[in-house]
């Protein structure tokens, strides 16, 4: 007895035993009822983009994997995210070729360029739309109503252009509710806008569903309640004081909070580990540049709406809000220095 | 500090793991039988090992000076049983290293009495002569640290201790000496206590002890003796409270600084199984023989709390409880600070508190690791406010210098919070322990330059 080796390892020798991949599932089960309900509300149109999308990411990372000989990193969940990502942020009626552009940038270039999960300095979805953003104008400021009574039997003549051809829309086409408040002075009704009454991206316009995912992330300790809690409150407070200095030329706070991609950047996009600080002041300060710069954005930007440029931004500044500001070490006074 | 202090009865950060003591916490301490051969390295504390004052062959009773303190920060060490020094040669240790060290082998018949040594009054005694006689029972923080007890002890010049902390967190998971040493050593604990206030100066003592030792702390309480300025502290359950400057924030809500003791707040702390040792070996000038043990672990069969002589090989105490076929990984101390052990042929230690034993199907850990989300788990841990994630990015870089320099890497002390939470399974504490050593290295390096 007892004469054979043993195994040795470095302490601690017990572990919490939740990984990344288990994580990044969760993610996905939250992203789900949105998904659904996107697919609810703008029917086969909003089911082929995101699928589109999604699949074009899990290609992508899976290709590139095996290009670079390495272990193929699809099975942790990540490219799966940025795809339904990805998806979720576009017209529902968006051309699939360019959606299927998308999905490959968002991986390529967004993520696997900077070495994949984990080191991206952007969020993947959010370079992957802001690509597309540049370079079809058109096809990514086209809308679809929600809830046209043929949805689930007709897809839009858009969604199937042939490829590197521009899309011919149908005649009818919706204005999102930024949009006709922005241009045209017509303003949504709050219930509306929480129960995805309305156009616009395919996953962004029922912000209950988007909240409850997040509320259900932040429960399971698989999110930073700061970020969202940031991104909102500081667009609150913001529009909220231009809504109190004139409420005729100014919309609603709490307009602001649910219209557009607010709700599903906040809660989805600005709160991506990777591209976010890692200390609570460091969160706070990243979460309200993003709800900053969206409000100014709206209110004084040529578009309509600002939520993407807002987090990009702030994912580009996140590296440096963690090297400025740190946890006061125990024992040490509090240091803010530039690196 | 902040712009207002509110004392919160806890210190920030810190993980709360599995407490796995319920199969040992109400086992009553047992003695274990001699070993036939006693192995003692001279190399067991924190300092200059301890020098042989015995030749090979002589005949030594129990208690009796085997090596003398080879220094100020080293202590002696006393025969655990009665018996014959058969060899004096190298004997492996945990670390890897070999150690100058002495093969006693028991006699089979003896009584093991100790041998009676000078006593030391607390009430008469000056704190010199009481921290002579806490080195020359050869005591050392029996927590896990090893470190002499008199030296911890000894107030530096020109600073004051205030309070005396006796340390009965025990937050490692399934460790249960401490709890057992409070609930059946209460004596010897007490007075121990008053030789530690003797010797300190400190006007106070505080007994902090985790909620889940409830019963030890109501013991405790129920047995202050009459005069001793002793008070029990009860403190919500957080690993690693245990560690000195978690309680001292814990208990009196004050930081020690940055690279300092916590003698720089007024403050000494002292395990509770070292103040019982100190308690029961003074008032008969005697020298440490033995200690508790918890012995546990999925692995093991006769799970429980042992007093074990000092030297008893790790073999010889495993073929004793039985273990487990399929065992895999043998830990001395707990889970999450303990050293995995490579070789059964190393024996206990003054500084063992724990020896665990697990099997193949016990060991959660993932082969796999993913690389860092910077999902911040590990910046939520540290009890000190690192930023773990940030230094196993740059440990991986070898950027050695920036971590000490920007990121107060050398403020760890491997608590292994930030691993315990990483979900990417980064062995974040390993790194550190590296990169410490390597920074350490290069100051004496560049300190030699500079002398050369």
């Amino acid at each position: 007895m007892l004469k054979k080796t043993l195994d040795i390892s470095s302490s601690p020798h017990i572990v919490k035993g939740r990984s990344t991949e288990y994580i990044m599932k969760n993610v996905v089960w939250a992203l789900l009822p949105v998904v659904f309900f996107s697919i609810y509300s703008f029917g086969l149109n909003a089911l082929l983009v995101i699928f589109t999308a999604t699949f074009a990411s899990v290609l992508t990372e899976h290709f590139l994997c095996k290009l670079s000989k390495k272990e193929t990193t699809v099975n942790d969940y990540s490219a799966i995210i940025t795809g339904l990502l990805l998806g979720l942020s576009l017209p529902p009626s968006f051309p699939l070729w360019m959606t299927f552009v998308g999905g490959v940038i968002g991986i390529a270039l967004g993520k696997y360029i900077f070495g994949g999960l984990g080191y991206n300095v952007f969020n993947p979805a959010l370079v992957a739309r802001a690509v597309l953003q540049a370079a079809f104008p058109v096809a990514i400021t086209t809308w679809h109503p929600a809830f046209l009574a043929d949805r689930f039997t007709t897809v839009s003549e858009s969604v199937f252009t042939f490829p590197f051809m521009e899309p011919h829309y149908d005649a009818i086409s919706g204005a999102t509710p930024l949009s006709a408040f922005k241009f045209d002075g017509v303003s949504t009704s709050t219930m509306e806008l929480a129960f995805g009454q309305v156009s616009g991206s395919a996953g962004e316009t029922c912000a209950i569903i988007i909240a409850l995912g997040g509320i259900y992330l932040i429960a399971r300790n698989m999110m930073s309640w700061r970020i969202p809690v940031a991104v909102l409150l500081s667009a609150f407070l913001l529009s909220g004081a231009l809504y109190i200095f004139n409420n005729e030329l100014y919309p609603s706070p709490v307009f602001m909070l649910l219209s557009g991609g607010l709700m599903l950047g906040a809660v989805f996009m600005a709160t991506d580990m990777v591209s976010s600080p890692i200390t609570p002041l460091g969160l706070w300060v990243y979460g309200a540049i993003i709800g900053i710069l969206t409000i100014v954005i709206r209110v004084w930007g040529g578009l309509s709406e600002g939520v993407m440029y807002s987090i990009l931004l702030a994912n580009a500044i996140s590296p440096h809000i963690d090297s400025v500001i740190k946890n006061r070490v125990y024992g040490t006074k509090r240091k803010i220095k530039a690196a | 500090m902040a712009f207002f202090n509110f004392h919160k009865n806890t210190f920030k950060h810190g993980i709360h793991p599995p407490e796995s003591k319920e199969e040992t916490n109400k086992l009553p301490i047992k003695q274990f039988p001699f070993p036939p051969v006693i192995i003692l390295p001279m190399g067991q504390h924190i300092g200059a090992p301890s020098q042989i004052v015995v030749r090979e062959g002589q005949e030594v009773h129990r208690g009796q000076l085997l090596a003398k303190a080879g220094g100020y920060v080293s202590v002696p060490l006393h025969a655990p049983v009665s018996g014959t020094i058969r060899k004096i040669a190298n004997v492996p240790t945990i670390s890897g290293k070999m150690s100058q060290g002495i093969f006693l082998e028991a006699f089979p018949s003896s009584t093991q009495e100790v041998l009676e040594g000078e006593p030391i009054d607390p009430d008469t005694a000056t704190p010199e002569e009481i921290l002579q006689g806490i080195q020359n029972a050869g005591i050392v923080g029996l927590g896990g640290a090893a470190f002499p007890t008199h030296v911890k002890l000894k107030v530096p010049d020109g600073k004051k201790c205030e309070t005396l902390i006796i340390n009965g967190i025990e937050c490692e998971p399934y460790l249960t000496t401490d709890h057992r040493v409070m609930l059946e050593q209460e004596t010897d604990i007490f007075t121990g206590i008053k030789y530690l206030l003797k010797a300190t100066g400190a006007r106070k003592a505080i007994i902090g002890i985790e909620s889940n030792k409830q019963d030890a702390a109501n013991h405790l309480n129920k047995y202050i003796p009459e005069g001793l300025p002793v008070s029990v502290q009860v403190l919500p359950v957080k690993y690693p409270q245990g560690a000195e400057k978690m309680l001292v924030t814990a208990t009196l809500g004050k930081e020690i600084p940055s690279g300092k003791l916590p003698i720089e707040v007024g403050v000494v702390v002292v395990n509770v199984a070292t103040t019982a040792e100190i308690g029961r070996l003074l008032p008969h000038g005697q020298g440490i023989q033995e200690r508790v043990i918890t012995i546990t672990g999925p692995g093991v069969r006769k799970k429980g709390n042992y007093t074990i002589p000092i030297g008893t090989p790790l073999r010889f105490v495993l073929e004793q409880v039985g273990v487990d076929e399929e065992i895999s990984e043998v830990y001395m101390g707990g889970p999450m600070m303990g050293v995995a052990v490579s070789n059964l042929d190393i024996s206990i230690v003054k500084g063992t508190s724990g020896i665990l034993v697990f099997t193949k199907k016990d060991i959660k850990r993932s082969p796999k690791t993913y690389p860092c989300i910077k999902c911040g788990a590990c910046v939520d841990a540290c009890p000190i406010l690192l930023n773990p994630s940030k230094l196993g990015i740059l440990a991986k870089f070898e950027a050695y210098d920036e971590m000490a320099s920007n990121y107060n890497l050398m403020d760890c002390f491997e608590c292994g919070s930030c691993s315990y939470v990483c979900p990417s399974h980064i062995p974040l504490v390993q790194y550190f322990r590296l990169s410490k050593r390597i920074v350490r290295k290069r100051e004496a390096e560049k300190k030699e330059k500079v002398n050369a």
